[in-house]
This record gives C-alpha cells, structure tokens and sequence, in this order.
C-alpha cells in the first residue's frame, strides 16, 4: 500500500491547491493525480505516485550523488562507507 | 532520467552485498518496517545475499494486516445491510475480520467496490448522490493525506453523501512500541521509505538515540535496501546509532510539510487499536471536531465498544514485530496460504506470510 512509483509530470490543471491535479507519465502510461500535496510542482518534476497522490518530488541531484557514491565504491571496494 | 533501472542492476547489488559481507564482523538483526520493503527483499532475493551472520526481520508495515478485525466486521456490516457502498483498496477485501470479511459480504448482495485511491470513491459519491459511499480508510502516513484531501474536496464542494471509515495509523509509535518489548531483538531499522517521504524523520532522531539503534531511511529498489542495510550495518560496527537517509532522492527530514498540513487539518493523533499487536498510544488518527460530518462511525453509529477477538491460532502479532519468522508458524502453508489464509499478513501484497508464500514456495 506504501508503494510509489515515480513519474515525470507532463500537464498541470486546477487552480486551487485541494482540486489541482496533473497529469503523470510513467513510462508512457499516463494518469491523472492529485498534486495537491505538491503546490511548487510543476511540468517536467518527477514526482513519487501513491494511491492517485504525488507524495514528493523526487530530487535528480540526490539521486545522482547516490550513484556517485555507488561508483566510488566500485572504483574503491576498500572504502565501504556509503 | 533512468528512474528505476540503475537501482535494479545486478552488478550493483552484488557490489553492494560484497560490501557488507567484509564490513560485519558480528551478527546483526535489521528490522525493515515495510511490508512492501519485505516484499522486495524476497522477491530479489536480497536476503540470501547477505553473509549468514546478518538477519533480516520483518516488521509491522502492512497496513492491512494491522486494520482491526472489527473495523473489518464494521465495513462488512454497512455493505450487508445496504447502508452504504464500501469503497476501499483491494487488498482488504479477502482479510478476515472477527466474523466476516468484505468478500462475503460482496456475494451476499452489498456493494463493495475496489478503488485505487480515495478521490475514485469521492468521484462515484458525486455521480450518484441518492446513495451513501462509504470510504474504508487504511493505511500509514503515505495515505493519510490522500484521504484528508478527499474529504477536503468533499467539503468544498458540498459532497454529503462521502464519509470514511477510519482505519488510518501513524508508523512511529509502532516502532516505538516495538523497540522498547522486552524481548525485541532488532539491533537496526531499515524506516520506511515512502511514511518518511512524508513526515519526514525529525521523529526518529531521538528514538535511535534512545534505544541506541540506528534507523536508516530506506527505498524500495534492491540497490536502495541493500544500500540501507550498508549504511545501517555500517553504523552498527562503529558503534553509532543516528539517522541516516539513504532514500534521499524522494526523503528530506521535513518530509512533504504542504501533506502533513493538510493531514493534521483534518485528523489529529489518537491512541489506535493495531491488530495482533494492541492499543499503541497515539498510534492512529481520529477525525477533528470539525470533520465529524465525514466520519462514517458517526454516521451510521458504527462504533463497537468491544476489543478486537484476538486472531486464534494466527501468530501475526508475532510476524509483525520480528519474533517470529512466518515459516516457523506452524499453520504456515498447511492451514494458512493466500487462498485460504488464517491471517491478514497471508493475505496482503505487503504481508510477510504471502512474500514467503510465493517467494520461497508455500508449504516447504
């Protein structure tokens, strides 16, 4: 039930935070969720899906700094702190 | 962007297990709190991974097999009786309740319905208002503000007909109440990723500190895990117990505080009846004084004063705080298995039992 699953906004409609949805594209499917836990969203953030809800937005610099981390382990099996 | 495949690679989780097979030098227990974490677990394998000396325990993250049996009973009751149409998630129709579950109660003649979310059952209660619609809310933080803004949108746009059964329960003090049993024998804790993505983990600061165990907030891919549980062992054989937060590309420590908002204006913290496990203090949410009118407890006066029955033979409550490994349940794949289950964690998509039932073969 916790599960989300990440899309990337590619529509925004409503004016109010309660009623303002957008539409979300995972892979090509696309549905519409309710951003209203999301006001600063807009088109083009990645955003984590539950339940017809955008829960947050997924940050691509942090998602990144987690493969950087990935990669220095790789280059350096050694260093085992993440 | 490559959302979900770099942390599904094989060479990385192999990269990863590696790491964690040369740092632990003791055995440890790692309790991840989420069912749909335990399912990812077995599913990948990630487990027979690790180095025999690290143990992973499941924990009380399925929000359907925490739902009391008597709320179930209540649902069951307003469908029966054709009081209300009962919209909820699927999984919860197949859960046994104290004397009935949703499913009989659907081929008796009540409507029961399968919505994926909560704005679904709101929409069919706007289409159709000479009948009541009754949302059966359960679920963790990842939820509650789904719900609240359904009935957020219930009321501004004078929506009467939608109320919600509340069902809902709140992740901290469970684990709370976990850490501190006498016999708890988790050394770390792999938090919840998408509960955190919400409430963020200011909260868990000072549990860690308290029970001296370090909690990792930890994502859902097999990179994601086994990146949690380097992190977590990681701080457990230097002897440290913080918060760390691996699943930081979706996880901040405010968490999402325009949900949270929205959460908190329409429920506020309550003592909870988590099944198996008992009432935890201030484990659940209740509607706010002004919300009473979107409380289908009010509603249809559907509060039954007693405790839950207690599960028979069904040893979930042991499941669901790591005492017990599902396989060790004697009933597990012989009386119990997801299509005839005994309990709820056999039941879910989030349910330890069933992760084993499908993923190591039932009844072996």
């Amino acid at each position: 039930m916790c599960l989300g699953v990440p899309g990337e906004i590619v529509e925004i409609s409503g004016d109010d935070q309660i009623s303002r949805t957008a539409r979300v594209s995972f892979d090509g499917v696309t549905r519409v969720v309710s951003l209203a836990g999301i006001p600063e969203a807009v088109v083009g953030d990645y955003v984590i899906v539950h339940a017809g809800f955008a829960l947050n937005r997924l940050d691509r610099d942090e998602a990144a700094r987690v493969m950087e981390l990935i990669d220095a382990l790789r280059a350096c099996p050694g260093e085992t702190r993440p | 962007m490559k959302l979900l495949e770099e942390y599904r690679d094989p060479a990385t989780v192999r990269l990863l297990a590696d790491a964690v097979a040369r740092i632990a030098t003791k055995p440890w227990r790692l309790m991840e709190v989420c069912g749909g974490q335990t399912h990812s677990i077995l599913e990948n394998g990630i487990d027979s991974l690790l180095p025999d000396a690290i143990t992973l325990v499941h924990g009380p993250g399925c929000p359907v097999c925490v739902t009391p049996a008597r709320s179930i009973d209540t649902a069951s009751g307003l469908a029966c009786r054709h009081e209300a149409v009962v919209c909820t998630f699927g999984d919860m129709l197949r859960v046994p309740g104290a004397s009935t579950d949703l499913m009989t109660a659907r081929s008796a003649g009540g409507d029961v319905r399968i919505v994926y979310s909560p704005m679904d059952a709101l929409g069919m209660a706007r289409s159709d208002p000479s009948r009541e619609y009754v949302f059966f809310a359960v679920g963790f933080e990842t939820t509650v503000p789904v719900t609240a803004t359904a009935v957020l949108r219930a009321r501004a746009s004078g929506t009467g007909n939608f109320t919600v059964l509340n069902a809902h329960v709140r992740v901290p003090p469970a684990l709370e109440w976990i850490l501190a049993m006498p016999d708890c024998a988790v050394d770390g804790v792999l938090a919840a990723g998408h509960v955190c993505a919400v409430t963020g983990y200011e909260e868990y600061e000072p549990m860690a500190a308290r029970h001296s165990t370090p909690i990792v907030v930890t994502g859902f891919e097999p990179v994601d895990i086994l990146q949690g549980i380097l992190m977590g062992i990681s701080m457990l054989e230097a002897g440290e117990a913080r918060v760390e937060n691996q699943y930081a590309r979706v996880v901040c420590r405010e968490g999402n505080p325009a949900a949270m908002a929205m959460a908190r204006e329409v429920f506020e913290h309550a003592d909870a009846d988590w099944r198996g496990l008992g009432v935890i203090p201030g484990g659940g949410w209740a509607f706010r004084e002004g919300f009473r009118s979107f409380d289908a407890a009010s509603r249809f006066g559907a509060v039954p004063d007693c405790p839950d029955p207690g599960d028979g033979v069904c040893m979930a409550a042991k499941v669901l705080t790591g005492v017990l490994e599902p396989t060790c349940c004697p009933a597990f794949g012989r009386d119990c298995t997801p299509g005839s289950p005994l309990g709820a964690p056999m039941v879910s998509s989030e349910g330890a039992c069933a992760a084993y039932f499908i993923y190591r073969g039932g009844g072996r």
